[in-house]
């Protein structure tokens, strides 16, 4: 609290500054006063980040995959309906995002659920999901996926890539 | 803080150097570490919500203090085409009164809902003056939930003000006028016999906000000011400030300022409840419009309501009390304690301190003048009054508490902020506002436990103090440090409307409770589509139904053809996200009503009667992703009678 009331301050004194010299050279100033602002960590910085995982909740241990769960399938594909495929084609033809066949191949399961539950932090920092957001050009908005829905969804995904 | 001082320095002589130039004596009341105290960083919050009356514009608008930031405007009695209020099917009925669609009003007062006397960030309640309404906005939503019309009253002013836990909310008439009915068409000059006044208590539901008149009070024809409800031993009692004692009909500025006293009457509204438990009130034919918005269908509807149950206060000697107040009296504030009625005869050269002790001694000792007013006791004005400050200023109109034995009083005429002491009634400090300040508000000051830190006052003339935009300038708040012995100007802030009264609560009572996004799957609207697979185009007769979904970054279906000019065509619009702030919108050339502003989860609908054949673009208005200029597509209006079938697509679909 003290250190930001001090950075205020600091900032304002500095504008003052900025009127007073007719916008002399103080971005120095400025560059000092902003860096209490919160920002988010650069891609290159999170060297912690394991794209084989993804980032959130998931992982081997919590996603387990079997045979196919075909009452599990259908239901993902409904709720795929109202959340996923306004964007997502279930051949490989993309549509707004990717088409989704072949994509538990590419992919892993736990990686999956992490993207559909998280995926603005994934967006940020996994490289290969940077690259796809180059040719799509927008974000996958989070679509607010229980755990379950996110599972049922994986799994029609896995009948999809023709799962048994 | 050795440095933090300097800086405080060097920025106070800046200060002061810019404000050296302003016209003699404006400067003066800035306090030297302003910037600092009103200074919210980027990416911080402000520490209160401020819901500030919209004045004429008819909305309730949100400040974030200390910084003054504009947060948002809630529409509530006035249509509203950026968010579609009072334009789309859905919230068209949120307007409905008995006089029809009335799409504005002149919104005065804000209050929220209590608990134990203290704001519990649920509800806020508004009143509209002109055509007497009161609005209900959810605090979850930030939308209006809820509007009920009043009858027999007009200029709903003494209004909305609450219990301390907001078991009613009233609505006293500014104007008394005939009771509605077919017995109201009388002379004007018959006022006396003839014009009445009502204050209309409307029961809150503690769970759902529910509003509901559960009665009205008939009072002698005067005027209604302001009101607050008792708090701790007074609980049970109400106070209203009147004016036009005189009950004069014509050149009130004259007529209605003879008296030298007029009243505050006190009404025992647990009373009034028994009596109308018990079943003494009298039910009245009217009919007034209450109208409700439905979450779960996210649509509006109005019910026209036929009754309403009158307690005419004459007939009934324990229930309510007249007690002189100096000229023409405009606020009527209650302090912390509940023992304490500041009067504000706006006329008046002192403020009088009624006592609720003394009030109720007065009444058990019977100590009346001679004559009663209309039917109603009036107590003796020596008998209720604890003290009167001398000389505080001119034209005293609201005054609000600390919670450490202080009061506020704004001064409308000699444009000044005073503060004095509520047991020695002694003026300790005075500040300027600029100019011409009406309300006055501290977070909490009407409460059982004031936030006294800030003060905000809202003022009605700002000449000079911003860059000049033409004949009319903003109205303005300027916000106050009264955490020391003196006030200290820190802010000035353009408002939108004229703002009169306004409520302020910490972020934390408020901030976490957000709805983010309606849940699609709760979604009950009839003509909702779930997914792309369900949007659609159905004609019925002449008319069509457009089952549209919005998300980034496409319209589905975004190309329809067969419509036929003498259709009537409902854009019903889902948007399929549900990510928090991504709304779409959504136009089309020629609406002559508005666009639409679909939050992430809901269904909202868009009338459209084209009035010409050919192409007409749709699109989304709200920039949502980098395809956004893509978001749009095409409604081909062909003449009546083409065969030009029903099509619609998107992509190769
Ligand atoms: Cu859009």
């Amino acid at each position: 609290m003290k250190k930001s009331s001090l950075a205020a301050i600091t900032l304002s004194v500095a504008m003052c500054l900025l009127i007073a010299c007719g916008g002399g050279s103080s971005h120095k100033e400025q560059k000092s006063a902003t860096t209490n602002t919160p920002s988010e960590e650069p891609a290159a910085a999170n060297p912690s980040y394991d794209p084989k995982r993804g980032e959130g909740k998931f992982d081997e241990s919590n996603v387990k995959v079997g045979p196919l769960n075909t009452a599990m399938a259908a239901k993902g594909k409904t709720t795929a309906e109202t959340k996923c495929f306004s964007c997502h084609k279930t051949s490989a033809e993309k549509l707004v995002g990717p088409g989704w066949k072949g994509v538990t191949a590419r992919k892993t399961p736990h990686w999956i659920m992490n993207f559909v539950t998280n995926p603005d932090p994934m967006i940020d920092k996994d490289p290969e999901v940077q690259a796809q957001l180059e040719i799509c050009l927008v974000r996958m908005p989070n679509q607010n996926l229980t755990e379950d829905e996110a599972r049922n969804i994986l799994e029609f995904m896995r009948q999809n890539d023709g799962a048994k | 803080m050795s440095v933090n001082k300097i800086l405080a320095a060097a920025l106070c002589l800046s200060v002061t150097w810019f404000t050296s130039c302003k016209p003699k004596g404006s400067g003066n009341a800035v306090g030297a570490d302003a910037a600092a105290k009103t200074y919210v960083a980027p990416g911080k919050y402000d520490e209160l919500y401020n819901f500030v009356s919209g004045g004429f514009s008819g909305q309730l608008s949100v400040y974030g203090i200390p910084s003054g930031r504009l947060l948002r405007v809630i529409p509530v009695f006035s249509a509203d085409p950026e968010k579609g209020w009072g334009y789309s099917e859905e919230t068209k009925p949120m307007l409905n009164t008995s006089h029809g669609y009335v799409p504005w009003d002149d919104l005065h007062h804000v209050e929220m809902s209590m608990t134990d006397g203290v704001a519990d960030g649920k509800w806020v309640f508004v009143n509209g003056n002109n055509t007497p309404r009161l609005a209900r906005i959810d605090l979850k939503t930030f939308r209006t939930a809820e509007i009920i019309e009043l009858p027999n009253s007009a200029g709903n002013h003494s209004s909305p003000f609450g219990t301390e836990n907001s078991e009613y909310i009233v609505a006293g008439t500014r104007f008394s006028v005939p009771p509605d009915g077919d017995k109201s068409d009388v002379p004007i000059k018959t006022y006396k016999e003839n014009f009445k006044g009502h204050i209309s208590f409307v029961s809150i539901d503690k769970n759902t906000g529910a509003m509901d008149l559960a009665f009205q009070l008939k009072t002698p024809g005067v005027n209604f000011d302001l009101a607050r409800a008792g708090k701790g031993k007074s609980h049970d009692w109400f106070f209203f400030s009147c004016y036009n004692t005189e009950q004069a009909n014509t050149l009130l500025e004259v007529n209605a300022s003879k008296r030298d006293k007029d009243f505050i009457m006190a009404v025992n509204w647990k009373k009034a409840e028994e009596y109308v438990k018990a079943g003494k009130g009298v039910k009245q034919a009217v009919t007034y419009a209450h109208n409700t918005f439905d979450e779960a269908t996210q649509t509006a509807k109005s019910e026209m309501k036929k009754e309403v149950t009158v307690l005419d206060v004459a007939a009934f000697p324990d229930l309510v009390y007249f007690i002189p107040c100096p000229k023409s009296p405009h606020g009527c504030d209650v302090d912390p304690t509940g023992e304490y009625i500041v009067g504000s005869g706006k006329l008046a050269a002192l403020l009088p301190v009624f006592s609720y002790d003394k009030i109720q001694a007065a009444i058990a000792a019977k100590s009346f003048e001679p004559e009663k007013y209309a039917g109603v006791p009036v107590i003796k004005y020596e008998a209720a009054l604890y003290g009167e400050v001398q000389k505080p200023g001119l034209g005293p109109l609201h005054t609000e508490f600390d919670g450490k034995g202080n009061a506020y009083t704004s001064f409308f005429v000699s444009s000044e902020v005073v503060k004095w002491n509520i047991k020695d009634l002694k003026v300790l400090d005075r500040q300027p506002t600029y100019y011409s300040v009406g309300h006055l508000m501290i977070p909490g000051g009407n409460t059982k436990k004031p936030y006294g830190k800030y003060l905000i006052a809202y003022n009605k003339i700002t000449k000079d103090r911003y860059l000049p935009t033409g004949p009319e300038l903003s109205q303005s708040a300027q916000l106050y440090d009264i955490s020391g012995d003196k006030m200290q100007l820190i802010l000035d802030y353009p408002t939108i409307g004229e703002p009169h009264y306004a409520q302020a609560v910490p972020a934390e009572l408020i901030k976490d409770k957000q709805l983010k996004i309606f849940d699609i799957n709760a979604n009950k609207h009839p003509y909702k589509a779930n997914g792309e697979a369900e949007a659609k185009v159905v004609r019925q007769g002449t008319t069509v139904h457009v089952y549209l979904t919005t998300i980034r970054s496409h319209l589905t279906p975004d190309n329809i053809e067969g419509v036929q000019l003498g259709d009537e065509v409902y854009f019903h619009v889902t948007n399929l996200e549900q990510d928090w702030d991504v709304p779409h919108g959504f136009a089309i050339k020629g609406a002559n009503n508005s666009e639409l502003l679909i939050m992430p989860g809901e269904t909202t609908t868009l009338k459209w009667v084209p009035d010409r054949i050919g192409v007409f673009p749709i699109y989304c208005t709200d920039f949502c992703s980098a395809l956004h200029q893509e978001m749009s597509g095409y409604v081909r209006v062909s003449p009546k009678g083409s065969n030009v079938p029903i099509t619609f697509g998107l992509g190769d679909k």
